[in-house]
């Protein structure tokens, strides 16, 4: 299995050719070369998954960790150390699929899409870039790798976010979620040095294995402010998940860097990057579960709490793409929930599984509905959902694919997310009833802003497009990613997934409960009807809706105040009462002692310079006279 | 026989004209003038105490001899460079030659 280094270094490859040769290229050479690319990567991908999971992952029924090749990178001390190398198990392989085959289509899509825009060799150098670094990420065979890549990821993001440099919303977007991330793996940091400074290791398979006793025995009977050790460590680790995957509070970062080209959202904020977090707590989920189980918990409720509050927020968008980030948020929020009401092992471990697959059937189907929103923005050359409606009629490919999306997200059999919805419904109502009951109403917000979106760009008020450029389909380019994902959504909610993916890697066998299948589809159906009520013909009724609401729609609209609270902390807490005193001290105190010491050798000097005059007799003089000195001293002293 | 002191105050007073001279005249010539005198001090003094002190002995008046020979030859630089500093800066003043400190 050791060509699966190849998928790493591939897109790195293709980093370094088109971000040195770029500039020489053609467009359209550049295109093809990082398209191409990704291609490979994403056939060694398929070919990696097939050997691994039918081949040669399974030992005894039980599908083994393999470390193919790994390099030992830097040495700290006799147990620890850090190496680089590439970890395949299922989550992992799982997640090169996605990777590359979302990637992949974002590729092409991006052919089309950006097509003619200034630096357009610059943004397929950075999408490799991207696609090395989520690579990497996935592969990590320690907790340091992970970061690495983790950090890599958040470069390449902020990079792409701001690909419209010259647009200062884009830039400040683009600092925004660089600096919030950024903050947040500050506690992803602190929590690998605790986790390592106990254990002694960084290695994930001596982390997690025979569950997570390293970290039970060395953090044993060690606590700080009542809450164990282990717990502070995965706290902190889950901060940083928290960050990158948009939890509550540190969301605030993922609406904004909508502000990127839509395939780059497509590809990092609906697919990829953002499920890191899941997909570190899926890394570490035996540690959280034997050692952190307070921590799991929690997990748990900041998640119900973040799909609900997202989940709200996204009813009342009016960008189609901030809808979308909202979404995006809520249902990484749902992962995170059916990750915390998983036990392990056997039919206990089926969040696990459902978190897995939802992250998988998730991927698909937000790709594909960012993808169609771009398809949309491209036509109409607006994000605002008042300047379309009607445009099933001009863009029938875009409107199927889209309608096919909205159908998986809202929880419709047969397409994807029905199946990796209700096992995390299934997996949540036998573990907390109150959790069950938040992810019940989300599902069902969820149904009605996906298909308020839905009804608002493809049905709605009939608009006449003439005076501007009238819409049409968008090229082909565009449309094949949207139909093979499209096929994605109704293929891969058929995957046995408990049959290659759990928590400790014994498959098992699940089955459909029939109520909670019930409930969840009640729920849909309850929420795409309101919303076929309230937004098929247009009309003024959700306008009169949201006055009688008053305060609480103008609160959702502003997503809750939470930026303005956040700068409120930023600018009038922190830069006031932290910042400023420190930036003090740092002028005067620091600057203010180095430049003390300047001014008093220039001093010395200048009075001493006097006696370099060049005047020989001067010289003279002093000599003579010091010589006088010394005789006298000699003398009478 | 003339005393010892006699000789002493004499190359004293030779001595301390000399440093006078060195530190106070502009004219290079004098500066090199009183360099002249401080040597021939030093010179009697050599001179005397091996003529009093150590009657059978011929070293001092051999260093007074090659002190001679050598402010002769210093002479001779000294007057090369300032005649070289003349055709320079168009006198021969002492302070007008302060360029080369560092």
């Amino acid at each position: 299995m050791e060509f699966t280094l190849l998928i790493v270094a591939v897109p790195l490859l293709m980093f370094f050719v088109l971000g040195l040769a770029g500039g020489k290229m053609s467009h359209r050479a550049a295109g093809v070369a990082g398209t191409l690319g990704m291609a490979v990567a994403a056939v060694l991908s398929y070919a990696a998954a097939f050997r691994y999971f039918f081949a040669e992952g399974k030992v005894d029924g039980v599908f083994q960790e393999i470390i193919p090749i790994s390099v030992e990178w830097l040495r700290f001390s006799d147990k620890l150390h850090i190496d680089l190398g590439v970890l395949l198990d299922p989550i992992s392989v799982m997640m090169l699929v996605v990777i590359t085959t979302v990637s992949l289509m974002v590729h092409v899509y991006s052919l089309a899409y950006m097509h003619g825009e200034k630096g357009f060799q610059r943004y397929y150098a950075l999408l490799s870039l991207f696609s090395f670094s989520m690579l990497g990420l996935v592969v990590a065979t320690n907790i340091f790798q992970m970061y690495i890549f983790w950090e890599l990821v958040g470069v390449s993001s902020y990079s792409l976010i701001g690909f419209y440099y010259t647009k200062p919303s884009a830039v400040s977007a683009s600092k925004k979620a660089f600096i919030v991330t950024r903050f947040a793996d500050l506690g992803f940091l602190v929590g690998i040095l605790l986790l390592s400074y106990y254990t002694g290791t960084f290695d994930f398979g001596l982390l997690t294995g025979d569950k997570a006793s390293l970290v039970l025995e060395s953090t044993a009977g060690l606590s700080f402010m009542g809450v164990s050790v282990a717990s502070w460590a995965m706290a902190l680790v889950f901060a940083g998940g928290a960050g990158k995957s948009a939890m509550f509070p540190l969301h605030i970062w993922l609406p904004d860097a909508m502000e990127g080209p839509t395939p780059v959202s497509a590809l990092i904020h609906a697919a990829t990057m953002v499920v890191a977090g899941v997909y570190l707590v899926a890394r570490l989920f035996p540690v959280y579960y034997f050692a952190a189980p307070d921590v799991l918990a929690m997990v748990g409720y900041v998640g119900a709490f973040t799909a609900l509050f997202a989940a709200v927020i996204a009813v009342t968008q009016t960008d189609i793409k901030r809808v979308l980030a909202f979404s995006t948020i809520s249902q990484i929020a749902y992962m995170m929930v059916a990750l915390s009401v998983s036990g392990y092992g056997g039919h206990d471990g089926l969040g696990y599984m459902a978190s897995m697959f939802h992250l998988f059937t998730h991927a698909f189907f937000k790709a594909l509905l960012f993808l169609g929103a771009g398809s949309v923005i491209h036509a109409v050359h607006s994000n605002e959902m008042g300047d379309m409606g009607s445009l099933r009629k001009h863009m029938p490919i875009t409107h199927i694919t889209f309608l096919i999306a909205c159908l998986s997200i809202a929880g419709i059999v047969p397409f994807s997310g029905f199946f990796s919805k209700d096992e995390i419904l299934a997996a949540a109502f036998h573990h907390n009833q109150l959790l069950f009951a938040v992810l019940w109403v989300v599902a069902g917000l969820t149904a009605f802003y996906m298909f308020r979106l839905y009804f608002n760009i493809f049905w709605g008020k009939a608009k006449t497009y003439d005076g501007r450029h009238a819409p049409h389909e968008s090229p082909l380019a565009m449309s094949i990613p949207l139909l093979f994902l499209a096929l994605l959504t109704c293929a891969t909610g058929f995957i046995p997934f408990s049959q290659f993916v759990s928590g400790d890697g014994a498959p098992f066998a699940t089955h459909t409960e029939g109520n909670i299948a019930l409930a969840g589809t009640l729920a849909a159906l309850a929420g795409i009807l309101a919303a076929t009520r309230l937004y098929r013909k247009g009309g003024e009724r959700p306008a009169k809706i949201a006055a009688s609401l008053g305060g609480l729609y103008r609160a959702t609209l502003r997503k809750f105040y939470l930026d303005e609270v956040w700068l409120f902390i930023t600018k009038k807490v922190i830069f006031r009462y932290f910042s400023d005193p420190i930036a003090w001290f740092d002028k005067h105190v620091i600057d203010g002692s180095m430049n003390g010491i300047g001014w008093a050798t220039q001093q010395l000097s200048s009075s001493v310079k006097v006696f370099q005059n060049g005047k020989v007799q001067f010289y003279a003089f002093v000599f003579v006279a010091g010589t006088f000195v010394i005789a006298i001293w000699a003398l009478f002293l | 026989m003339i005393p010892m002191n006699h000789y002493l105050v004499v190359s004293t007073i030779l001595f301390f004209v000399g440093i006078y001279g060195f530190i106070a005249r502009k004219n290079m010539l004098a500066v090199l003038i009183s360099i002249e005198l401080v040597l021939n001090a030093v010179e009697i003094n050599f001179s005397v105490f091996n003529r009093y002190l150590y009657p059978e002995r011929l070293e001092g008046m051999f260093f007074s001899l090659f002190g001679i020979a050598i402010s002769a030859a210093e002479t001779a630089v000294a007057i090369a460079i300032i005649i070289n500093v003349y055709r320079n800066v168009q006198n021969i003043d002492i302070r007008s030659i302060d360029k080369l400190k560092g």
